[in-house]
């Protein structure tokens, strides 16, 4: 390499590298410049002018479609489903450090749920509720729906977390006085934390975005995915593209948020660190 | 009566299923001394340690600490404390938050807990560290923090499990004369776990020493190195030749299997023909250079070994080299009868 000159297998994984990223985030990028539409702009390039007319349309009450109320029900199902994964997944993770009687049979019968066609998963929860003569909605059976996809997700992530997981650290907190809670609280929580922020960002986004799941779920409300689904067979102006643009812009800020928040530990960290040595 | 012992094993065993790790040892620790669990690995000496400290059951018999039977009581109520091998710091706690941990459970005060755990950290040398995080300190500084951790608790009884093995060499050395130093300062009962029989003849006041779950010889290590009371023992504490007893003339020949030990540094090396000395004639099979001494090996036409270990000049006013014929010769007054196990 000292001549400057690459080899081919450079360029052609440059190459495939390139085309990678370009199907990644083209048809995003697409979307996003097709949402600055002018007023008479379409679907379609060319760009007829340059507006924010179409996310004010947004917010004005569509014919079709009820956008905020639908975004509103996502995040608030999005937020139970990470409460409650995160608070099974990290229970189930502890439980599965014991070898209990059925931990095989359990195990097997909770990551099944992840092989099972999701569509099959959901029709199956929607008529389990219209035999039960329950009303299906997005906070009951689309929650059932959306933990069978959840919760297997974070008990695997749980279980590879404790597999790593030192017994000593447990050990010595119990020779240092702890109780079971305190040990649990002070020791193996901020330990795991940053697996169990995972876990939370995973269930998140995985409800926030799901479909299939939802389909024969969500009863007589939408939820984002669905309402946009129904957006796309009934309204034909770019104001679709704002909605796309507006809802990646949100996950890219839930994103960076928390990124943010892991790099403001580190460097909280590693300043208490550097203050070392100057006889505290 | 004032108490003399502060840790006592009566008949204490561990049973793993049908294995036996510890077979019913009996064990009495004097009041502020040291203690060095010495053995092979698998001996069973870490499970005893683990299960004075109340990390393991004990299958059967009792454990006393300061007179008090705590065989049924959890860690930190028995008036232990335990380092732990890798030290188990929390890695998310600074230097101070973590010796502060055990205040911090008890509910002692922000303020309080950590002004007391700074003065741990002064007495291990570490209080200029006290904001760093584990995974910035080096071995030798993570093993001083585990310490103040481990005493800030003021246990009667400290118990270190391996303390020395991960650091190097020249590390080592300077962290057990700061374990003795800390053990005499403070007049508690350390006991500590190592499979280096040198660690324990540096540190101990009673050296114990297990194999195979049992204890085979528990004594100071002056008596330890030079009265060995079996084979295993002298062996595994170096420095003897182990030898069949017929060899030495001053025991009387008929017991095939009983043993003698004789110091390899009371030993010195004569001409293979001069049967009128007596020891082991054989072949110098190794020669040695240890700086100050020289240990030569020599192995009979039987397939014993027996080793001299020389001074340098002496061994260098009349040096042999190996092939040479040569003979390992001692006085009687050196021979040290074995017990045949």
């Amino acid at each position: 390499m000292q001549d400057g000159r690459r080899s081919l297998g450079y360029y052609l994984l440059a190459g495939f590298f390139g085309l990678y990223v370009l199907f990644l985030y083209g048809p995003t990028l697409t979307i996003a410049v097709l949402s600055f539409q002018g007023p008479d702009g379409g679907l379609t390039f060319p760009m007829n002018g340059m507006s924010l007319h179409w996310f004010r349309n947004l917010f004005a009450r569509q014919a079709v479609g009820d956008f905020g109320g639908s975004l509103r029900r996502s995040l608030a199902l999005g937020a139970i489903v990470m409460g409650l994964t995160v608070t099974f997944s990290v229970a189930a993770g502890l439980a599965f450090r014991r070898r209990f009687r059925g931990a095989t049979l359990l195990f097997t019968l909770a990551v099944a749920s992840l092989i099972v066609p999701s569509i099959l998963v959901s029709l199956g929860i929607g008529l389990l509720f219209n035999l039960l003569g329950f009303e299906p909605a997005w906070y009951s059976s689309a929650l059932g729906a959306h933990l069978t996809w959840t919760l297997p997700f974070g008990l695997l992530i749980m279980l590879a977390v404790f597999n790593r997981f030192n017994p000593f650290y447990e050990e010595a907190a119990r020779d240092l006085g702890a109780t079971s809670w305190q040990c649990f609280r002070h020791v193996v929580l901020p330990i795991i934390a940053p697996s169990v922020i995972g876990i939370a960002l995973f269930g998140f986004t995985l409800s926030y975005d799901e479909f299939a799941r939802t389909l024969m779920t969500a009863g007589s409300f939408n939820t984002l995915p669905l309402e946009i689904y129904g957006m796309t067979t009934n309204i034909t102006t770019p104001v679709l593209y704002a909605l796309g643009t507006l809802t990646t812009v949100f996950s890219f800020l839930v994103i960076g948020t928390s990124l943010g928040a892991v790099l403001l530990l580190r460097r909280r960290r590693a300043r208490l660190g550097n203050d070392a040595g100057k006889g505290v | 009566m004032a108490r003399v012992y502060d840790v006592e094993l009566v008949a204490v065993t561990k049973r793993y299923g049908a294995t036996v790790a510890v077979d019913n040892i009996a064990l009495r620790i004097v009041k502020g001394s040291y203690c060095c669990l010495l053995g092979p690995s698998g001996c069973g000496k870490t499970t005893t340690l683990r299960m004075i400290a109340g990390h393991e059951a004990i299958s059967d018999g009792d454990i006393l600490i300061a007179g008090k039977n705590v065989s049924l009581l959890p860690p930190a109520r028995r008036g232990t404390a335990m380092m732990f091998q890798n030290y188990a710091l929390f890695p998310h706690l600074d230097c101070i938050d973590n010796v502060a941990f055990s205040l911090k459970m008890r509910g002692v005060a922000k303020a309080e807990r950590r002004a007391q755990a700074l003065e741990f950290l002064k007495l291990t040398h570490m209080d200029g560290y006290a904001a760093r995080l584990p995974s910035q300190l080096s071995g030798g500084q993570q093993q001083r923090v585990a310490l103040a951790r481990a005493l800030v608790t003021r246990p009667q009884v400290l118990l270190l499990d391996e303390p020395l093995s991960a650091l190097d060499p020249f590390l080592r050395g300077r962290m057990r004369e700061e374990l003795k130093r800390l053990q005499t300062t403070l007049g508690i009962t350390f006991i500590h776990v190592t499979h280096s029989q040198e660690e324990a003849m540096a540190l101990a006041d009673l050296a114990v020493v297990m194999d195979g779950g049992r204890i085979q010889q528990a004594s100071a290590p002056r008596e330890l190195f030079d009265r060995p009371r079996t084979p295993f023992i002298a062996r595994f504490m170096g420095g003897h030749n182990v030898l069949p007893a017929d060899l030495a003339r001053s025991t009387p020949a008929g017991d095939d299997k009983a043993m003698i030990a004789v110091r390899t540094d009371r030993c010195r090396l004569a001409p293979a023909d001069d049967v009128a000395v007596g020891g082991l004639p054989g072949q110098v099979v190794a020669i040695e250079y240890q700086g100050t001494r020289v240990q030569v090996t020599v192995r009979s036409p039987a397939g014993l070994e027996a080793m001299a270990l020389l001074s340098d000049d002496h061994f260098y006013r009349d040096p042999l080299n190996p092939g040479d014929g040569a003979r390992i010769a001692w006085s009687p007054d050196d021979v040290h009868p074995l017990a045949s196990v």
